[in-house]
């Protein structure tokens, strides 16, 4: 079929309740009130690259195992290509939203939109505003939240509006790009980038060089202030700089080894370690990051207060029995914190979950990592890698992998072609 | 399955991984499905299914990515990191899939067109209108036109080589002839 997603969604909200209609009650809009399971339950929190698909391979290798998704949201915005809708490259964010419809209509995942408030590792339970639910087997895919108390003069309800992170994609990215629009030409825009690990590694800079193209096309004489916490490009340097240097040169004045450590949304300044203020018209701060608060609810937070550590090969907490944390939030050795990473964590984690449940032996990993970049609008850049377990722990194989050689227009049609292909499987 | 145990054993022994479970084919082949779409059913527009081609099409396209004989994008970068063995899994992993023939937005005319010329030249290699793949022949029913396009467009320029019987016929082909054909294998279902 030919894939129209505007299309697609309008099909899915006309039928969600016909279709759904003979999947009881609880496969949409359900509650965290059902209780005891009478038979096996795995409930997955958090509905995005990671925890969409580990309901949905739960149920894909083992039907008679019952699966609930519980996701605050009604939909989830993709951030991977998010960028692309800042540079303008894409009209909306309709192409980069989906729905939890299909993974109840076609693989019966009870699908409960709620908060969760409470996680009891003991006695196995996951508590939200609609009630309690036990469960034999819990998956954790939280995502990042923010470590917002690293930045002086940061409220985290107030300074989003004002210095908007668009690290969550939804609202925060329309924002940051209502303010692109609004800005004068002549304008600055001061990105500011975490320290490392942070979600999506090259993000920042596909950031930077979106908005440049931005800038480029309908404020020449604007210009981005990159402000980096780390001391040079942490992902695909040499490839932006070079498309930096090909389409957007003296737009983007990139600064490594200067972290943001203080904001002031009133003056519209952000500051270096105290050494130096920066001012700005547009002002984006990604904040430093840690594992999204589920992961905290549930403790299964490592010492370092900030990720969950995990066994390799299961995605099984070391902290908490029979608890998996897969995604941004967990602590996956060489893997990225990426989406794609996210997605097949989740697919190792149902298949070692359902192993488990079942009886059977587990499976070792065999991982891939696939990232593109947009430069422009039509090319692009990539990394790539194949992931194995070595002495315990997920490590990259060697010789194999790495960043596309130039930028590559193949390699913008291909990357289309993967947000596509991703998000259907995600959705469907 | 006997062969499928000869080629773990085969995989952990040149990867050097005393394991009692490697990578099944779910586990290598879930990871291509993020691109390639579940069973390598693709959502397109551009990356390739590669549901329903032969064991030996799909081996021999990641032997050729991996060695750099046959360009990519990114697929030599990721073939690099498995072995043959592994390939060969994913082979028959893929091979046991059933066609995915999409509907596809074509041009009719085209499709007409091709559909008349595809009997004498391309039959002979790629029989039943495309659908069946056996050797190193690849299917070409259902494909997706883009990534068609996109693979013509190296053989015409010569980065990517055409076995010699398929260089003979296009040798007698117009860029429309060409053209018309990808439209008409997209549209088999």
């Amino acid at each position: 079929m030919t894939f129209d997603r505007r299309s697609f969604l309008k099909v899915l909200s006309a039928a969600s309740g016909a279709t759904l209609a003979g999947c009881g009650a609880m496969s949409m809009g359900g509650s965290l009130a059902m209780g005891k399971s009478s038979g096996r339950r795995v409930v997955v929190v958090g509905g995005g690259y990671g925890g969409t698909i580990a309901a949905k391979y739960i149920r894909m290798l083992d039907p008679s195992i019952e699966v609930v998704l519980v996701e605050r949201n009604r939909q989830f915005v993709s951030c991977p290509f998010s960028n692309l809708y800042l540079g303008g490259l894409l009209p909306d964010l309709s192409s980069l939203t989906i729905g939890y419809d299909k993974l109840a209509a076609n693989h019966g995942v009870k699908v409960v939109h709620d908060t969760v408030t409470a996680i009891d590792t003991a006695k196995k339970t996951v508590t939200g505003a609609s009630g309690t639910l036990s469960y034999d087997r819990l998956v954790l895919s939280p995502g990042v939240d923010f470590r917002f108390e690293e930045i002086a003069g940061y409220d985290p309800a107030a300074t989003p509006e004002v210095m908007p992170h668009s690290w969550h994609a939804g609202p925060q990215t329309l924002l940051l790009r209502r303010q692109l629009e609004a800005m004068r030409d002549g304008g600055t825009v001061v990105i500011a980038v975490p320290p490392m690990p942070f979600r999506c590694p090259p993000g920042p800079y596909e950031r930077a060089t979106m908005i440049a193209m931005y800038l480029k096309q309908r404020k020449p004489r604007s210009k981005v202030i990159m402000l980096d916490a780390n001391p040079d490009i942490v992902s695909k340097g040499g490839l932006f700089r070079k498309g930096w240097a090909k389409h957007y040169a003296g737009l983007i004045d990139y600064r490594g080894a200067k972290r943001v450590t203080a904001v002031n949304a009133r003056n519209m300044t952000v500051s270096v370690e105290g050494l130096e203020d920066v001012k700005g018209d547009v002002i984006n701060v990604i904040p430093p990051q840690r594992a999204g608060a589920v992961a905290q609810v549930a403790g299964v937070v490592g010492p370092d207060k900030r990720w969950c550590p995990v066994d390799a090969r299961t995605f099984e907490s070391t902290l908490a029995k029979d608890v998996h944390v897969i995604g941004d939030a967990s602590m996956a050795g060489a893997m990225p914190k990426s989406g794609y990473s996210a997605n097949v964590q989740a697919k190792v984690c149902a298949t070692n979950v359902v192993a488990l449940m079942n009886g059977r032996e587990t499976v070792d990993l065999s991982g891939v990592n696939v990232c593109y970049s947009m430069i422009s609008p039509t090319e692009a850049v990539s990394v790539a890698a194949v992931y194995t377990i070595k002495d315990g722990a997920i490590a990259s194989v060697p010789n194999s992998g790495g960043v596309s050689p130039d930028l590559s227009e193949a390699e913008a049609v291909y990357a289309k072609s993967w947000i596509n292909n991703i998000l259907v499987e995600m959705s469907t | 399955m006997p062969h499928r145990h000869a080629i773990f054993a085969l995989a952990a022994l040149a990867c050097g991984i005393a394991s009692a479970a490697p990578p099944t084919p779910a586990m290598l082949t879930n990871s291509c499905a993020g691109c390639h779409g579940i069973g390598g059913a693709s959502a397109g527009p551009s990356m390739p299914n590669l549901a329903g081609h032969s064991k030996q099409a799909i081996v021999e396209a990641m032997k050729g990515f991996k060695s750099g004989a046959r360009p990519s994008t990114l697929m030599g970068r990721l073939a690099k990191g498995y072995t043959d063995a592994e390939f060969e899994a994913m082979g028959e992993y893929f091979s046991s899939q059933k066609l995915h023939m999409p509907k596809q937005s074509l041009d009719p005319a085209k499709v007409t067109r091709g559909a008349a010329i595809e009997g004498t030249s391309c039959a002979g290699c790629h029989p039943d209108s495309g659908r069946r793949s056996f050797g190193e022949v690849p299917a070409l029913a259902g494909q997706w036109l883009p990534y068609l396009q996109m693979q013509m467009q190296m053989f015409a320029a010569g980065t990517r080589k055409m076995p010699e019987p398929m260089a003979q016929q296009v040798k007698a082909l117009s860029a429309a002839d060409i053209e018309s054909l990808m439209h008409f294998y997209a549209s088999v279902k």
